[in-house]
């Protein structure tokens, strides 16, 4: 592993506040998930692509945005590791990169639908904000 | 506190050890052959929440330079529950020493398993270091215990 | 004052290699008290045994340091070689000069000086030695045994072989515990009531042990070899003496609709009920929350069918006091409760089961007569999903799940799988596992056994959720190897639960001050050489209730607790460790801080009389150690503000001695 991925690795996990290592790789939390066939990387590849540092294909792929954010792995899972604050967190480093927010606070008024729930919009935000 | 022929300051340490982990585990560095300064004297006791805090007083009173309470660990205690009164008391007891003017340096609980030999003979090294660098306690030395 | 020798053991060269034996046999002889002193080459052997019982009539010792080896070597030896001289064994102290002197400091003169110290402090504790005697007390020759489970009545039994009296207590009406309602047991696949039946028949023949069967313990006072138990005999408005288990009351009850506990449910049972055929005792008894003669006063039906007149309405919970040497814990185990798992749909589909109502269901005197039926519909299922871990290693969820392994599921869900192959080869089966663990005799093989010979679908993964669709399951759960989320519509989805400890562990451990880990398994004295014992002494630990254990560990586990409470009854006399606390009742003050710190409620208040100056009389709170009880921390003499709590062979006078030879 290089210093640069392993610096990345590090502040996948600090920003996450996920420690991959508690994984004991059930898979309940790909059982649970609701885009698992959108997705080219699942849930519980992600923990264990973080813990073994194989970030690189991570960052190049979709399944980073296929993520809901429902947070199902995350109450499901047995262990607490909570998967999906660890793709956010590599969602996160990829948008950092890119740089640029794509959403403003100021535009989200005109945004709202009554449908809309709460936590989409939060997640929106998530997604499409450093 | 002894001063030897080349005037070398050496701590006087005391070192309280539960029966049955402690003592055990420095029977096991002496059995390993592991040395430690011959200035650590071990006072047996049944379990390390027998450490009365006057024996402590006591020992810094007569001229010991450093205290050291040694029981088993957390969960392991010979009497299910001794070590945890251990840990409270003396946290208590070290905080008001330190109050007193004897740094926290000078005084410490360690949890040493009848396994630890080697952990026993660092600790003791590690602590006779840590007592040498502050020098000779004088705080509450009584000089009328002196002879 | 003390007349004491000193001996210094060179141990050959082990410690006069490092340690000038002579200077410290010499130095030590102008101390205090000390009138004798020599050195020898091995203290320890015939001779130097011999040397000390000459020294001691020579020169009327009254205490005797030998500068030797550690005390966790010699001391017993010592002790008795002081008794041999005719002296209290108590009066011996050793310094040790060898592990924490010789062994560790290579220069002479050093290590010489700190051996005349470690010398100077077992003498100055000497001084201070008083003769001490080990309490005795006697020992009841019986035992109570908790619980009447396949652990409870193995102990039972092999008690009661050695020719002592057993009682075994269990709270509902039948013993048998869960092995009774299981169907095959794994490896061998026996049925279990085939090898359970007779031994609970045994117990019940056995004149040695009686059954208080539907009754609880409600206090436990004393201390090993003196137990006094209370327990309550609830009432069972059925008089057990007379009711010969005919059934005919059973029959008759018009109140049908209570739901069976021995089958969890899945059927139902009447007002008055015999749990199930083998019952021992075989007794029926009347459920007093749903029998209307006993609610309203209206019915009576069971009283005018009974030929035997066995049916008493105005029966009274009894309460009966007896006394036991030992007592043996075996409160055993219930699968958690599946309420707060959602997502496998548990309580929204009667086609969700747990592995015991499995069991139940396939079971010829179950609800369905063994025949694998969807409880729903009493259809027969086609596709059958088993979910192993449901709630086991479960760190995230402490309020959901346990962070242990159950242990027993990988291999019960193994056999479910293969049997229902077995019987119903047009049955799917799929087991989803996170790790199949199968430790023991012939375990790996039998499940090998249910994927390769009756074609099991094992799949690496774990179910995420369970939707009810129709009359079909729709089992959501991920593929691992193949890297699939799968959905399999199936008839029926078992739950693997995990294991815990009965509910009335907890508070039987507070009465048995027996400590237990924060899972409420019970803990045994050392994790692996004491294991079948609880830390206090005289209370033993069978079964499941000290952690989770098929049959065959259970039954070798009972037999060891067996084995151990036989050790203690065979005992007269108890022998206690004579460094026990003891209270000053002249300055003790009454205030408790003693009684609460210590781990073994050793310490009690009584009210005594005491004698004033004025030969007037008062009556004060003071504290009583009891001897047989007190295992000789010392929390209790630091935690005394009076300074009344003193711990014998260990007083504060003593180690004050000693950190004053060490300072000076």
């Amino acid at each position: 592993m290089n210093n640069d991925i392993k610096n990345l690795q590090k502040e996948v996990i600090l920003t996450s506040g996920v420690n991959p290592k508690k994984c004991m790789k059930c898979g309940k939390c790909s059982a649970t998930c609701p885009s698992y066939d959108e997705m080219e990387y699942h849930p519980h590849q992600f923990v264990y692509m973080v813990e073994n540092g194989d970030l690189e294909p991570l960052l190049n792929s979709k399944s980073i945005y296929q993520c809901l954010s429902c947070f199902a792995c995350i109450e499901r899972c047995p262990r607490g590791v909570e998967p999906a604050k660890l793709i956010e967190a590599v969602k996160l480093q990829v948008i950092r990169k890119q740089g640029q927010n794509h959403l403003k606070a100021d535009d989200i008024p005109n945004l709202l639908d009554e449908d809309l729930p709460q936590q989409a919009i939060v997640s929106a935000f998530r997604k499409y904000t450093k | 506190m002894q001063i030897n022929n080349e005037n070398e300051y050496k701590p006087l340490i005391v070192a309280f050890c539960c029966n049955w982990c402690s003592y055990a585990g420095a029977d096991l560095a002496g059995n390993n052959r592991l040395a430690y300064p011959e200035n650590v004297k071990i006072i047996k006791v049944p379990c390390s929440c027998r450490v009365n805090p006057m024996f402590i007083l006591r020992a810094f009173q007569r001229g010991a330079d450093g205290v050291i309470l040694c029981g088993c660990h957390p969960g392991d205690c010979h009497y299910t529950s001794g070590n945890y009164f251990t840990r409270r008391r003396m946290t208590l007891l070290f905080s008001m020493l330190n109050f007193l003017g004897i740094e926290k340096e000078r005084t410490r609980v360690e949890w040493v398993s009848a396994a630890e030999g080697a952990k026993f003979a660092a600790t003791m090294n590690e602590f006779t270091e840590a007592v040498a660098k502050l020098g000779p306690n004088k705080r509450l030395e009584d000089l009328r215990c002196k002879k | 004052m003390q007349r004491i020798g000193v001996f210094v053991c060179w141990c050959g060269s082990n410690i006069a290699g490092t340690v000038d034996v002579e200077a410290v046999s010499n130095a030590l002889k102008n101390e205090p008290g000390v009138v004798f002193s020599t050195n020898y080459q091995y203290m320890c052997s015939q001779a130097g045994q011999d040397l000390i019982i000459n020294a001691v009539k020579e020169h009327n010792l009254t205490g005797i340091v030998v500068c030797s080896c550690s005390p966790r070597m010699h001391e017993a030896t010592f002790r008795k070689t002081a008794q041999a001289a005719g002296l209290n064994p108590y009066m011996v102290e050793i310094a040790n000069i060898r592990e924490q002197c010789s062994w560790i400091h290579k220069d002479m003169a050093l290590g010489t000086e700190k051996a005349i110290i470690l010398g100077k402090a077992a003498v100055a504790k000497v001084n201070l030695n008083a003769p001490l005697t080990p309490g005795e007390s006697p020992v009841t020759k019986r035992a109570l045994v908790i619980g009447g489970g396949i652990a409870g009545i193995q102990t039972a039994l092999d008690i009661a072989d050695a020719g002592y009296e057993v009682d075994i207590v269990e709270t509902k009406p039948t013993i048998g515990g869960k092995m009774a309602q299981l169907d095959k047991t794994f490896p061998t696949l026996d049925c279990a009531a085939c090898i359970l039946t007779p031994k609970m028949v045994d117990v019940a023949q056995n004149d040695k042990i009686r059954i208080f069967s539907y009754s609880e313990v409600c206090d436990i006072k004393g201390f090993v070899g003196n137990f006094d138990v209370e327990i309550k005999k609830k009432a069972r408005y059925v008089k057990e003496d007379i009711c010969t288990g005919c059934g005919l009351c059973t029959e008759k009850c018009p109140q049908k609709n209570v739901p069976n506990e021995f089958n969890l449910g899945m059927d139902n049972r009447r007002a008055i009920y015999i749990p199930f055929a083998q019952a021992v005792p075989k007794v029926a008894t009347i459920d007093p929350n749903t029998c209307n003669m006993l609610k309203n006063g209206k019915c009576g039906v069971c009283a005018k069918v009974c030929t035997a007149n066995a049916i008493d309405y105005t029966q009274k919970d009894e309460i009966i006091h007896e006394k036991y040497g030992a007592i043996v814990a075996a409160t055993g185990f219930n699968p958690i409760s599946m309420d707060k798992f959602d997502e496998y749909a548990y309580s929204q589909s009667k086609d969700v089961i747990t592995s015991l109502e499995f069991e139940r269901l396939t079971n010829a005197a179950g609800p369905s007569q063994g025949h694998l039926v969807r409880p729903s519909d009493g259809e027969h299922p086609h596709t059958i999903v088993f979910v192993q871990c449901v709630g086991s290693r479960c760190a995230s969820c402490s309020e959901k799940g346990k962070e242990y392994c159950s242990k027993i599921c990988c291999m019960y869900t193994a056999k479910h799988a293969m049997l229902t192959r077995d019987k119903y080869p047009d049955t799917e089966v799929y087991v989803f596992y996170i790790d199949v663990r199968t430790p023991g005799k012939s375990f790996d093989e039998f499940y090998r056994r249910a994927v390769e010979e009756y074609g099991v679908h094992y799949i690496k993964g774990m179910v995420g959720k369970v939707s009810p669709e129709g009359k079909k399951l729709i089992v959501q759960g991920s593929d691992l190897i193949a890297d699939k989320q799968l959905k399999i519509e199936a008839d029926l989805v078992v739950l693997a639960a995990a294991i815990e400890p009965d509910k009335s562990a907890r508070p039987l451990a507070t009465m048995l001050t027996a400590s237990m880990d924060t899972n409420d398994f019970f803990t045994e004295a050392h994790p692996k050489l004491r294991p079948v014992e609880s830390p206090t002494a005289g209370v033993f630990l069978s079964g499941t209730c000290q952690g989770p254990k098929d049959i065959p560990e259970t039954v070798s586990q009972a037999s060891a607790a067996a084995a151990k409470v036989i050790g203690l009854l065979s005992k007269d006399k108890l022998k206690g460790n004579p460094c026990i606390a003891n209270a000053n009742e002249l300055m003790c003050n009454g205030c408790s801080s003693c009684e609460k710190v210590c781990p073994y409620g050793a310490i009690t208040y009584v009210e005594k009389e005491f004698r004033m100056p004025d030969r007037t009389t008062m009556i004060r709170r003071v504290a009583s150690v009891n001897e047989a009880v007190c295992q000789g921390c010392g929390a209790c003499t630091v935690a005394c503000p009076s300074g009344a709590m003193d711990l014998k062979g260990f007083t504060s006078e003593q180690i004050i001695a000693e950190v004053d030879a060490i300072c000076k």
